[in-house]
């Protein structure tokens, strides 16, 4: 049975904001990223760039707003596709599988990013 | 001769539903769509089974998928739904099929019943009547003439994929309906039962439900003013 114990907020209302929330975060981020790209793409500049304190908050907040973002939408499509009322019992072991290797996946890229930029 | 595709199932003797065609002498008319199955009712196959009563748009019975879009049979004429001299007809889809082109809205009507359509007031009954504004009454216009045909509800995937969770678009257009209502003094207690993630955010804002509501009504901005009203309560 499909229910919203695995749902990011349990609150639909909450999910929708951080959706719209981290939506404009990454919109920003993408932004600066790509204004960078277009003025330097060597080593050295790259460097002193993430070398800044803000610049890897930046990174971080980026990282946690996807890892929000994604998981909030990849909810929406499990519970929609892999369901007991689309599949049959498969698919709630389906829905529960997904769900489980999206979560991992999403923290461990949150875990990677934070090796990456703050080491 | 239009060629008409008609959507046949009866489950006492089909293992499966098929598609029957019929060529349906329109006399060069510009019949409407319930007009056509008439005369197919009445000269070709007198099994074929649909809805149908007011036959003016009024009703709701006949809420059909006519070339591919839903629409009431009854107010949609052969010169806006015949592509190269074709007419599909199936039920509504997303519902059980009971028969030929009727559904089984048990779905669609347990959702409305969720929503409470009815007025909610605490306090005493005044003598006559629970007066309004003319501003207050008009915020019930593009709400109330809601004619529960399904049509919208039946369009959208997030109802065909939940249609157990998601009120769908035609609940909703009328839980706001009761939520605009300046007599109604339940808002909060609707509110609250509407902030899960099921009920009202299964909605994507892609408007199918606007795209064929009969009745020219918008369904998705209804459903935004509720998540306004939702916002607003919790912060």
């Amino acid at each position: 049975m499909v229910t919203s114990v695995t749902s990011f907020s349990r609150t639909g209302l909450s999910d929708w904001l951080i959706q719209r929330v981290t939506s404009v975060i990454l919109l920003a981020y993408f932004v600066f990223v790509v204004y960078q790209l277009g003025t330097s793409v060597d080593y050295t500049s790259w460097r002193s760039l993430f070398d800044q304190s803000w610049v890897k908050v930046f990174t971080l907040l980026a990282a946690l707003s996807l890892a929000a973002h994604s998981w909030i939408g990849l909810w929406s499509v499990f519970t929609d596709y892999l369901t007991e009322r689309m599949l049959g019992t498969v698919g709630n072991v389906l829905r529960l599988l997904c769900q489980l290797g999206a979560s991992l996946a999403l923290v461990v890229y949150v875990i990677w990013v934070v090796v990456i930029v703050w080491s | 001769m239009l060629q008409v595709s008609l959507y046949r199932y009866n489950p006492e003797t089909d293992d499966a539903p098929y598609m029957q065609d019929f060529s349906v002498d329109t006399g060069g008319r510009d019949l409407m769509v319930l007009d056509v199955l008439e005369l197919i009712k009445a000269e070709h196959d007198g099994s074929v089974t649909y809805r149908r009563s007011c036959r003016e748009g009024v009703c709701g019975s006949d809420g059909l998928n006519i070339n591919g879009k839903n629409g009431l049979a009854c107010i949609s004429p052969l010169s806006e739904s015949v592509k190269n001299n074709k007419l599909v007809i199936r039920p509504l889809p997303g519902l059980p099929v009971i028969r030929d082109l009727v559904v089984d809205m048990s779905l669609f009507y347990a959702q409305y019943e969720k929503v409470q359509p009815y007025l909610q007031n605490a306090t005493p009954a005044p003598a006559i009547e629970r007066l309004q504004s003319p501003e207050e009454r008009a915020k019930l216009d593009g709400l109330y003439e809601c004619i529960l045909c399904a049509c919208c509800s039946t369009s959208c995937p997030s109802f065909w994929w939940n249609p157990d969770r998601f009120i769908g678009p035609a609940g909703l257009l009328q839980a706001y309906r009761f939520l605009a209502d300046s007599r109604d003094t339940a808002t909060n207690e609707r509110l609250a039962k509407l902030d899960d993630p099921f009920s009202v955010f299964r909605c994507h804002g892609i408007q199918n439900c606007v795209n064929v509501c009969p009745k020219g009504l918008n369904p998705t901005k209804a459903i935004g003013h509720i998540r306004g009203m939702l916002l607003n309560r919790a912060t």
